[in-house]
């Protein structure tokens, strides 16, 4: 019988997840909090490193002369500018520009990239890479990866790696040897921290663990599960596939997809680039004529929404973790768009959501009521059209 | 040299004085907060005593801090971050100890090893505690509304009082009424009976007050503690990122970024005051500067006795003030650590040590230290809540050491014969000792440390008699009577002049509720 997966780092990570908080990813199984309650976890992310098993990502190698044409043509991002060493973040879009999936694009080399993504995309790979000189291979079980986020993760990294960090910039990677095992890093995450990615043979996989445990212990090294990543993404105001847009493959109806633009990734569509590239003529007409949707971020008024539980007699009640349900929006008593993601953000110390809302409701500091569930009865709490990141620190890029 | 163009001057730079000139510099206003010392903080900052350790110096958790203040004045974007402190464990004379964790199951389990009545007390003691707090929560976010007076606005406030007080039972009205009045320990042995949850949860009674846990009255200061519990994670409880001075920090930073200028290095002399108001202050410098209006986040005594000429002053207030009770009964030991102390009760658990560590095996226990207090002596064996800074946060001592935060209790100000370098350095010897009978590696793993007497307090923060709370959380010294019977509202008989710190109501902590007041008061008066 098949079973769910186990990534290269379970003989660690089942050793510590003491609540047996096991989620699915991709086919895999992941660790969702290795303590009782994430706050340790989240805080770790935030002040401290947070290391956090992120191998189910799809993972795929692109090789040859066209590979670099090939990823022109099916993300937003005009990669033939992009050098050795660079990694995009970007979507790609079906021949009506809505969203299949989005994820980076790593270029290894002249003619190498490497490429994530949330679902599988091997076969849209191939369909479009008809006639191009490339191969294109999956590595997701062949290639282990780490994600250790925070403020200290250089800090950990310089104690273990062959080659300093200090001058790899963000959205950049590099070839290392981590304990003597090599590596690649790239200074990328899901957190909106400051943060690194490390890629490694599965093979090897303990070994860096292990590595990274010992050296960050005096740096506060935490394992992070993926419900305490969850908080730390929508603060960075990070969507995630199949939560916060459904992709274009997936849809059942018209109305599940959205675009690029919709999704606020309006930065990672080159629409200057040259030539075609997939779901260009739908891009330039959306452009040209607006969106009409936008995800934003939305903050509820905390001393609002009191008051509405006030008037039961409670103090509120809403998890201390990130919420994946839609919720209305309303204004003026009519629905103008939903929250896909809501979390309370312990650093903040506000209740935050990722949301969609229709023209001209999604204008930044808009008045806006989100449904909530005051004792079995809908309330509407006040809320405002806020810029995204939530939070954005200054030494992510720096 | 003469200045005349703030609209605020804020005596003093600790949390409170900082708050009130952020919520003033929000509101457009010109300010200057003036600080006596070389740095900010008052009672809350972060020394690096030893190089590279850096010392909570004096108040070392926060849990009352108001959220409202935090969004309002967007302290996290100026690098405020409360990170938590998940535990409580309380080592024990037999070789046990006694755990409280952030988890519901494991501290029922916990304590049912000791004890399975207390085991079940211990939830519906803490939704009793939670739904009185809930009650008279509000008190801490309103005005302290005057019984004795009939004018309407506080007749609303205490309908308002009363409003809340009647979503209660008739069984816990009776409950509030005994807190009120009763001591801690007689309150809390109706509930357990095991001694060191008994002991530790006791000492949240006398925290930063000049009595013991059998005397009147401790009860109340325990539901002041509970008020943060309320909001369950939504609270501002735990560790500050940097120590309590990253509080500071983030307030300074934000005052500043709304236009507050800080004058580090600025003692005042005296406010000046013309024709029955405060017009300015006077610098020991000779520098005199003017504004309309004079915040004090100075202590009452400071405040009222020593910054202004008492002509200004009615009697009454003068002697209330003098009888106001700031005794300080506590003292600071922080200490840079080689090694974590390991405790004889849990030798390789280091968990415990992200979490505080209270040396209260019993009711009596703290009961006798205050007994030495009494009469004139630091305890012999006190009452420790420890917390490991760097266990927290990594960035608080070198990789591989630690910084120890111990807040003890009991060390009264006016110790027999007076306080000396000799006597402070029996009172860390008597902390040290104390540690070690539970955690023997102690003394070994000390590279060095700072003793806090609350003469130490006085000289360094300025705060008279070294209470931590500017005068003690007592009844009679809260809400319409804090710090003075008709001078409860932050106003005072000088036009003007204003009291802004942690005297002032709800009282000490670090809330910032008595800087905020301050400021929206000193707006509302139209300065």
């Amino acid at each position: 019988m098949e079973k769910l997966r186990y990534t290269p780092f379970h003989e660690r990570t089942s050793a510590l997840c003491q609540p047996q908080n096991w989620r699915r990813w991709a086919g895999y199984f992941v660790v969702g909090s290795y303590e009782l309650t994430v706050d340790r976890e989240y805080w770790a992310i935030r002040n401290a490193a947070g290391l956090i098993d992120v191998t189910p990502l799809m993972k795929y190698m692109l090789k040859g002369k066209d590979a670099a044409s090939l990823l022109h043509r099916v993300t937003t991002r005009n990669i033939h500018k992009m050098s050795v060493g660079q990694v995009y973040y970007t979507g790609w879009c079906d021949d009506e520009g809505k969203m299949i999936d989005d994820g980076t694009v790593a270029r290894l080399d002249e003619t190498t990239f490497r490429l994530t993504s949330a679902e599988p995309n091997i076969r849209w790979l191939m369909m479009n890479a008809v006639g191009l000189d490339v191969e294109i291979s999956e590595v997701s079980d062949s290639v282990a990866s780490l994600s250790l986020q925070g403020p200290n993760s250089r800090k950990i990294l310089n104690r273990v790696c062959e080659s300093n960090l200090d001058g790899l910039k963000y959205f950049r990677l590099m070839n290392n040897k981590l304990g003597g095992v090599e590596v690649s890093i790239s200074r990328t995450g899901y957190t909106g921290d400051l943060g690194y990615e490390i890629w490694m043979d599965a093979q090897d996989a303990i070994k860096v663990w292990d590595t990274l445990m010992e050296a960050g212990e005096d740096y506060g090294i935490t394992p992070v599960g993926i419900l305490a990543l969850d908080m730390a993404r929508v603060e960075a105001g990070l969507f995630m596939l199949d939560v916060d847009y459904t992709s274009s493959g997936h849809a059942w109806i018209e109305s599940q997809k959205s675009s690029p633009f919709e999704l606020g990734l309006d930065w990672t569509v080159s629409l200057d680039k040259p030539g075609y590239f997939v779901g260009r003529k739908a891009l330039e007409k959306e452009k040209r004529e607006g969106s009409a949707w936008k995800m934003v971020g939305i903050e509820i008024d905390w001393v609002g929404m009191e008051e509405l539980y006030a008037e039961v007699g409670m103090p509120p009640q809403i998890p201390g973790t990130a919420i994946r349900a839609s919720m209305p929006i309303m204004v003026g008593g009519v629905q103008v768009g939903y929250a896909s993601t809501a979390s309370w953000s312990p650093l903040l110390k506000k209740y935050i959501a990722l949301a969609h809302l229709q023209k001209p409701y999604y204008e930044l500091g808009t008045d806006v009521r989100m449904e909530i569930t005051v004792e079995h009865q809908r309330k509407h709490a006040p809320a405002k059209v806020v810029k995204l990141p939530f939070y954005d620190p200054e030494w992510k890029k720096r | 040299m003469t200045t005349n163009n703030y609209d605020a001057i804020i005596i003093g730079g600790g949390h409170n004085g900082l708050v009130a000139a952020a919520y003033l510099a929000r509101a457009g206003k010109k300010v200057v907060v003036l600080e006596r010392r070389e740095l900010i903080g008052g009672a809350t900052i972060t020394e690096e005593i030893i190089p590279g350790f850096k010392f909570t110096e004096f108040s070392y958790v926060v849990s009352l801090l108001r959220p409202e203040i935090i969004r309002d004045l967007k302290l996290p974007q100026h690098g405020l971050k409360i990170l938590p402190l998940p535990s409580t464990f309380t080592p024990m004379d037999n070789g046990d100890y006694i755990a409280g964790w952030d988890d519901h199951d494991t501290t029922r389990r916990e304590i049912y090893r000791h004890s399975p009545k207390d085991a079940e007390a211990y939830d519906e003691y803490g939704r009793r505690m939670a739904r009185l707090a809930k009650a008279i929560k509000p008190i801490l976010s309103i005005l302290p509304p005057d019984p004795t007076s009939l004018s309407p606005k506080d007749l609303m406030g205490l309908l308002k009082l009363g409003q809340f007080a009647s979503s209660l039972t008739e069984k816990e009205l009776y409950g509030l009424a005994k807190i009120m009045t009763q001591s801690a320990a007689d309150m809390l042995e109706e509930w357990f009976e095991t001694d060191a949850l008994l002991g530790t949860k006791s000492a949240s009674g006398i925290i930063g007050t000049f009595l013991g846990p059998r005397s009147p009255s401790t009860a109340y200061v325990l539901l002041h503690h509970y008020m943060g519990e309320i909001d369950g994670a939504f609270r501002a409880w735990g560790f500050a990122k940097g120590g309590t001075g990253g509080i500071a920090e983030s307030i300074a930073s934000s005052a500043r970024a709304f236009g507050a200028e800080i004058r580090l290095n600025a003692t005042v002399k005296q406010v000046i005051v013309k024709g029955g108001r405060a017009v300015g202050v006077a610098l020991e410098n000779g520098d005199e500067i003017y504004a309309k209006a004079v915040l004090s986040s100075a202590d009452p005594f400071v405040t009222f006795l020593k910054l202004v000429e008492q002509k200004h002053l009615p009697d009454d207030l003068i002697h209330s003030i003098k009888k106001f009770r700031t005794r300080g009964s506590s003292g600071k030991v922080n200490i840079a650590l080689s090694e974590l102390p390991r405790f004889t009760a849990l030798p390789d658990e280091h968990v415990l040590h992200r979490g505080a560590v209270s040396i209260s095996p019993s009711i009596d226990y703290i009961e006798r230290a205050y007994d030495d207090a009494k009469y004139g002596r630091f305890a012999k064996e006190p009452y420790i809540d420890m917390i490991f800074p760097s266990m927290i946060d990594p960035d608080m001592a070198p990789p591989g050491k630690h910084v120890m935060s111990c807040f003890v209790q009991y060390a009264p100000y006016d110790i027999e014969g007076g306080w000396d370098d000799t006597k402070r350095e029996a009172f860390g010897e008597s902390v040290i000792s104390t540690i070690e009978r539970y955690a023997p590696n102690i003394r070994r793993a000390i590279i060095g440390k700072q003793v806090i007497t609350p003469v130490d307090i006085e000289r360094i923060a300025g705060i008279t008699g070294g209470n931590i709370f500017h005068g003690e959380l007592l009844l009679h010294q809260l809400f319409f009577m804090r710090p003075a019977t008709q001078w409860a509202g932050f106003r005072t008989p000088i036009n003007g002049y204003y009291l802004a710190g942690s005297g002032a109501h709800p009282g000490g902590g670090i809330m910032g509720s008595p800087g905020k007041f301050a400021a929206e008061l000193v707006l509302k008066d139209g300065i």
